[in-house]
Order: structure tokens, then sequence, then C-alpha cells
């Protein structure tokens, strides 16, 4: 059976004045053994006060989201031998506050994606029916609604550690999946909370966040649109 | 020990994020302040792993309606379900789709722009003639799409939300419930919330089985909080297997796969659904396919090293197909199954997967205290969604039937506790509210003795599913009562190594285990005392329904020992609302 050696951030403000990391070996007991296998080996055969978030394991919770050898990922979806690795290290996501070992505070992510109203917004009546939509306006979503919220997008993304009041890719995502949405008439309102210093200018179009996405969305195809959407109101 | 406690008021409170919680919350928010507590941020709830769709009678792809989806309800459930709610469910579901159509939920379309359906196990046209379309969906992501959206609206509603809180206590006074004591998982501090009006929706506990399509936190809190206060468990023992879970590793491949067209194989390549339900073969309802599975494997013709599994085909379909309707499929089969399945079948076997039944409620989702003689609401407690039992699924859930259970009962649930919230002034807590529940956490977040979680969870789960599972015989479920009782003995020598304030998942695993335990012995003691097979509950010692003795609820009660199961019974609702009640008749598909 292979062993593998897991590097782990390590961080309780209870008891330490600064993080650390600490060493463990784990057993790779099957093919496609993943990263979450790992971690509960640790958690409840060696140490159970490693401390990690996890729900659903199949990848559509969002919860663990995590730094991995440098790379953010779900561990849920994530086979330890695809890492090509023996040495693993574990971080939490960067550019959150930490609030203990690979828990991270994600408040602040939660309150931009709140913050470009995500919902549809109607000012038509509503017909008695559904609203129709053809399925080259419902394709338009593809791409767009998969996202879980995992937040492994904006904590890759250099402008959104460097400001912090940056929405995001991922607030920016989902609100580009509201404006294209065929029943949406909220776009006005939208469109200003993005066209800010600290909204979809604010991206370097350094793609990180479409190399972290776990769903291989595109938020940064979706800033873009937003400013050409944004440019073209302008003329 | 002095415990510093912050107490807030509300109309209404939630407890529980998933799709029943929050179509609670946001309906609720809209007459009355409303809170929402939940043990993980909303849009992590367990609703958001549901794949395949929702059922409604919308006839947008056929004639369908209401009354044979009501039908197929009731006969999917072995007509253990209240006919009352199976009346009031189906009946509300075209509008109830409608309305979350209206507040962004992107269902997939027909071409002419309609919502989309497709078949799935159990639904029929005329009263079981054919199989009909009648599960919407959004690709094979309908509860993810549909969480987030619910999550959406209860913000847009005002919804004040708690999360990472996880409830210790239900709080009762003088037979009201009024209230929750939490604790936050994010620094260790001690709630009280006092409400008007609560709302249970806290998800099932099918994490106490080894191969299960649970997520972590389905761990029967809410059932346990429920019991230890007088409350019922109703129909204990009735828990779905799905029959595709991958090979393994239990997570869930949906239903929509045969929906869409795919078939099972044995190891002689053989669709052998024609055999067991020769009208709709492999559409026929969960628990008879995941037996019909497990009997191929016991009579030597399962596949693989083991010949202990069996195969799901669905590369007939075509590539384009697989990928535009079960995309997450493909994702999930590569993952968990290292197989492509545009190319291959996946290796599959049944997974267990859901709490058929739960805390009793009426079709209005109040909670129900009651027994064969009488049976009484409890005044100000609402429960819906998978902890709860109002009973449309009865002895097995048709699939699609969980989400629209959630949303409609999640809805009745908010409706109902927002006007008795206006109605009723708050009853006040008791001198010492929340005094048991603080007593457990202290216990566990002092325990120093020798047993941690990791082995007696893993013993747990191995012995419901060797002893609980697709088959079972009394020996079986007795030997499995006795270990849960040693496991139950070891709780008492049990260690917490972690004694940090924050984020103490150590301490969070213990409380889940000591109520998994609580709702492991439950269950059990139900489904030795049920001398019948119906539905998921299927006995080789007593293989045949036997309606003069058993056409009645079980409900699951404490002793007063907080820890002992004391079975009990309760009438079915035989009655509908409106409609003529389909009698008890042989199961045949």
């Amino acid at each position: 059976m292979t062993t593998v050696t897991f590097e782990i951030f390590r961080y309780d403000p209870d008891k330490d004045k600064e993080p650390y990391y600490q060493t463990y070996k784990v057993e790779l007991r099957r093919p496609g053994y993943l990263m979450l296998d790992a971690l509960n080996q640790i958690k409840w055969e060696q140490d159970p006060t490693l401390t990690y978030r996890r729900s659903c394991r199949e990848g559509v919770c969002g919860s663990d989201g995590l730094n991995v050898n440098g790379v953010n990922m779900l561990s849920c979806m994530t086979k330890v031998e695809d890492l090509g690795a023996d040495h693993i290290v574990v971080q939490p996501l960067p550019g959150m506050n930490v609030m203990r070992d690979l828990v991270v505070d994600v408040d602040d992510f939660f309150n931009k994606f709140i913050a470009v109203k995500p919902y549809l917004i109607r000012k038509s009546p509503n017909p008695d029916k559904e609203i129709y939509q053809s399925p080259e306006d419902r394709k338009k979503l593809d791409g767009l609604y998969e996202c879980i919220l995992c937040g492994c997008c904006s904590s890759s993304c250099p402008s959104f550690w460097a400001d912090k009041k940056y929405l995001g890719p991922n607030a920016a995502l989902r609100a580009w999946r509201y404006i294209v949405d065929s029943r949406d008439e909220g776009a006005e309102e939208r469109l200003p909370i993005l066209n800010d210093k600290h909204g979809v200018w604010r991206c370097h179009t350094i793609y990180n966040c479409v190399e972290a996405c776990p769903k291989e969305l595109n938020p940064t195809e979706a800033i873009m649109n937003i400013r050409k959407m944004l440019l073209d109101q302008q003329v | 020990m002095s415990v510093k406690i912050e107490y807030h008021k509300f109309d209404v409170v939630v407890v529980g994020a998933g799709g029943a919680g929050l179509n609670a919350a946001q309906v609720a928010s809209q007459y009355c302040k409303t809170a929402v507590i939940s043990e993980v941020y909303p849009t992590r709830s367990h609703t958001i792993s549901a794949q395949g769709g929702i059922s409604a009678a919308l006839g947008n792809l056929e004639e369908d309606h209401w009354h044979w989806h009501m039908y197929d309800t009731v006969k999917g459930s072995d007509y253990l379900c209240d006919q009352d709610a199976a009346e009031y469910m189906t009946k509300q579901a075209p509008e109830m789709i409608i309305a979350l159509e209206h507040i962004g939920l992107p269902f997939s379309r027909t071409p002419e722009g309609k919502i989309a359906q497709r078949p799935f196990g159990g639904h029929t046209a005329e009263f079981g003639k054919r199989a009909v379309k009648r599960a919407c969906y959004a690709a094979d992501r309908t509860g993810h799409a549909m969480l987030q959206t619910l999550y959406e609206k209860s913000v847009a509603q005002g919804t004040h939300f708690y999360s990472e809180f996880y409830a210790l206590e239900l709080l009762v006074n003088d037979g009201a419930v009024n209230g929750v004591l939490c604790f936050d998982i994010q620094n260790g501090e001690l709630h009280i919330f006092n409400a008007k009006a609560v709302v249970f929706a806290t998800g099932g506990n099918c994490r106490i089985f080894q191969t299960n399509s649970n997520a972590h936190i389905n761990t029967g809190d809410g059932l346990a909080l429920a019991m230890r206060k007088g409350f019922s468990w109703s129909d204990a023992e009735f828990f779905q297997f799905h029959p595709t879970g991958i090979y393994g590793a239990g997570n869930l491949i949906t239903e929509g796969v045969r929906g869409e067209g795919g078939i099972l194989l044995n190891a002689q390549g053989e669709r052998f659904m024609e055999r067991y339900a020769p009208t709709i073969k492999d559409l026929a309802p969960r628990d008879i396919v995941s037996r019909s599975m497990t009997k191929e494997v016991l009579e030597g013709r399962g596949v693989g090293q083991f010949k202990d599994h069996t195969l799901l085909k669905i590369d007939h379909i075509g590539a384009a197909n697989i990928m535009e309707k079960l995309p997450g499929i493909h994702e999930l089969a590569l993952v968990f199954a290292g197989v492509d399945c545009t190319k291959e079948p996946i290796p599959v076997n049944p997974t267990a997967h859901y709490q058929n039944g739960g805390i009793p409620t009426g079709y209005l989702s109040q909670v129900i205290k009651g027994n064969m003689e009488k049976e009484e609401f409890v005044p100000g407690f609402f429960a819906a969604g998978e902890c709860a039992s109002a009973s449309v699924h009865g002895a097995n859930r048709l699939g699609t039937n969980s989400l629209l259970d959630l949303v409609v009962f999640g809805r009745t649930a908010g409706e109902q506790a927002a006007k008795y919230a206006m109605a009723n002034s708050i009853v006040s807590l008791k001198d010492d509210a929340g005094s048991e529940g603080l007593a457990n956490l202290q216990k566990y977040a002092n325990a120093n003795g020798k047993y941690t979680f990791g082995e007696i969870w893993g013993e747990l789960t191995r012995t419901m599913q060797t002893k609980m599972g697709v088959f079972r015989t009394e020996k079986l479920m007795k030997e499995c009562y006795s270990t849960l009782l040693e496991l139950e003995a070891k709780m008492d020598d049990y260690r917490v190594n972690d004694k940090s304030s924050v984020y103490n998942l150590d301490l969070i695993e213990a409380l889940e285990l000591n109520n998994m335990i609580l709702v492991a012995k439950a269950c059990t003691q139900a489904a030795i005392l049920r001398k019948e097979s119906r539905g998921g509950h299927f006995r080789d010692d007593y293989p045949d329904r036997d309606d003069v003795n058993f056409l009645k609820h079980t409900e699951v009660y404490l002793e007063e020992d907080c820890k002992t199961p004391r079975v009990d019974y309760r009438k079915v609702r035989l009655q509908p609302l409106t409609v003529e009640t389909f009698p008890p008749k042989a199961r045949v598909y």
C-alpha cells in the first residue's frame, strides 16, 4: 500500500500564537483514494483535532475548497494519486482569514455574492404558467448556474487578495448568470454595482479563477461580458 | 461553572436550511421576523445533492393529472402514506413548480420553452398503465438549482441566517414548543432562540449506514432532539435503499439515468428488471429495484471480482445526450468509479439514501403527538422535509417526490408557522431552559475516556449495513440492537481530544454520534416489531404485507430514561381530502 506524506497547515487561535505545519502519514487504501478520504483518515485514526469543512462528499455543496500543493481544489473530488506527488502540502484557501486549521471565514465571500442581487428580478407581471424560455436562451445559463460557491475562484485571485472590497470572480459570475437569463429584468440594478472600481474593472485577466474552478466554469469570461455590456451602454 | 448564553427572540425559528427549511423561511419572512439556524452555510445543505428531478403533473409533454400522481404516490408508499397528504402534495405540485420557476429556478426546457419533463420510477399514466414524463429537471442538478434559488430568494426576503449553529436542545414549556438551544460552531458560544413557532427541517439520517448517499451532516440530529422531548419518530423502520449507488462509494447515480433510457444488467448481460416488473421494468419503484438487484447478486448473477454488484448501462443513448442531460453523472462516475459512462456501464449497488418516515405531521405540517386512540397537534411545532412525515412516502418514497415534499410542506410549514406566530403570544422560557442540552454538551466537551469517533461510528455503520439492510430477519435485527447497546455504553467512556472553543469538529462529531446511536436503536426496534414486509422494510421471516395487523404508522417514542425506544402505533389517514380512497391492493408493476 502506498503511503503519502501530508504536511498540513495548523492553527488554533485558542492556543497557537502563530500557525505551523504538522506532518502525517496517510495510507492510500484503494485506487482513487480522495483527499477527503485522507483527511478523514487522519482525523478518525490519528488526530481528531485536525479541522476542516466537508459535507456532501461529491463536489456539489462547496464546503471543502482547499489549497493543495499550491492549487485550489475540492478535497472530495481530488484523487491523491492524480497529484503525482508523495509529499502533499495542504493549506486553507488563500486570501481569506483563517479561523482554524483549514477552515476560513467565508462571510465576506457570501456578502459579496449577495451584494450583486443574485436573484431573479422581474418588473413585468408573471404569467399563470411558467415564463417561457427557449432551449437556446436556457443554454446561455449553462456554464454559469453550476457554480457551487466553494470560493476556489475568488481565493485564487490576486486582485481579490489585494483589494479587500473587490467583489471577485464568483460574484461577477453569479451577476452574469442573472443578467443573461431571458426571464430577468434586473440588469440596470446590478450593472451600477458591478461598474465600480471594486467591481469588474478590478479584474486583471490573470485567469487564476478559471484554472481554480473545480466545475470548469469561466468567471473571467463573465467579467469580460459584463464589461462589454457596460461599455456598450456608455456609447 | 457559569455559562454565558445569548438570548434571541423571533416569531419563527427554522432549524435546517435545506429545501424545506429555506422555503419555510422565505415564506414566513414575508409575514414575520424569521431566523434560520443551520449547521452549515445554507448552500451546503444536502438538498444540493438531489439530481434527477421534481415531479408535478404539468402535462408539458403528454397528458397527466395530479390524481394519477396521487395514485402513484399511494401505491409507491405500499399504502402506508396518509392519503390526505398525498392529495394535498400532488394537487399543489404544478402550482409549486411554477412558483419555483417564477423565482428563477433554471429548469431545462422543451423546444417550445416549457419546463422539460422526463420519466422516473413508479410514475405512471392512467393509474399504472404506462410510464409518464412527470419529473421536471435542471439537467441532473435539480436540487442544486433549487437550493441556491431558494437561498437567494430568502436572502432577498430578509431572512436572518445563523450559519454554522448546531442545535443542542428543543425547548418546550408546558407542552408548547418555544425555542432551541444552539452552539455556535465558529466560537463555541451558546444561544437560546425563543420563538412563537419552531419549524424543524433538519434532514435525514442515512449516515448510520456504511454504504450511503448522504452528506456528513445527515446524522438524524433533529429526530433525536424531538424524541428526547417526548415526540415520536413515525415509520422509523422504513429506509429507502436507492438502487444505483456507485459500487464501493455509495454516491448516487440518479434514477434519471434510467428515465433517459439507462438499463440494469446482470453478469449474463441480461436486463433482469424485465422479469421483476414487466410493465415498467427498470423504472419500477426503488424498493423493488433494490431488492431485485440484491436477489440477482444472491443468486450468483452479480458482476465483478466478488460477483457482488450489477451494472447500469447508459452509453447507448449517445455521448451528446449524456453530456446534455446527465453531465453531473458523467463526472461522478469518472471520479468515484473510474468509468466513462459514455463508453462503459457504471458498477452499482443499493445505497442507503432516504429516511421515509420522520416527525409525524398533519398535511398542514403541524407536528402530531399520538397513538391508535388519540392524536393532537403540538402547539408551536411544525416540521417539513426529510425529517418529517406528513406522510406522503409511507413505506417507500417515489423518486422526485422528495424535492416536491420539501417545497410543498416547507411552504406550508412556513405559512402555518407564521400564521401561528401572528395569532399567539410568545411562550416564555422555563427557568432551566437549555439545561439538558447544555449538560450533554459539557459531558462530551469534557469527555476524557477511551473511545473516539472513528471506531464507534465505523462499527455502528457496519452493523446497520449488514443487519438492517435490504433484507432483514428477526435474528439479524436483534443482534444489531445488542451491538447498538454496546456502542451506547461505550459513549460513556468516550474521548473528545479537541478542547478548543473554535470550530471544534471533534466535539460536533461526538454529539452527532450520540444522536446516530439513538436513532439507530429507534429504527431497529421499530423494524423488529413490524412483523411483515412492506415497501423498504423487507423481512425474510415475514415476506408478505399484512394489512390486518400492520396497516398503521409506527411511532417510536423514548421511555423516561430518554434512551430506550418505546414502540407505539397510530392510524393511517386513508381518507383523502376530496377524492375517494385508494384501497390497498397487491403492488404489481
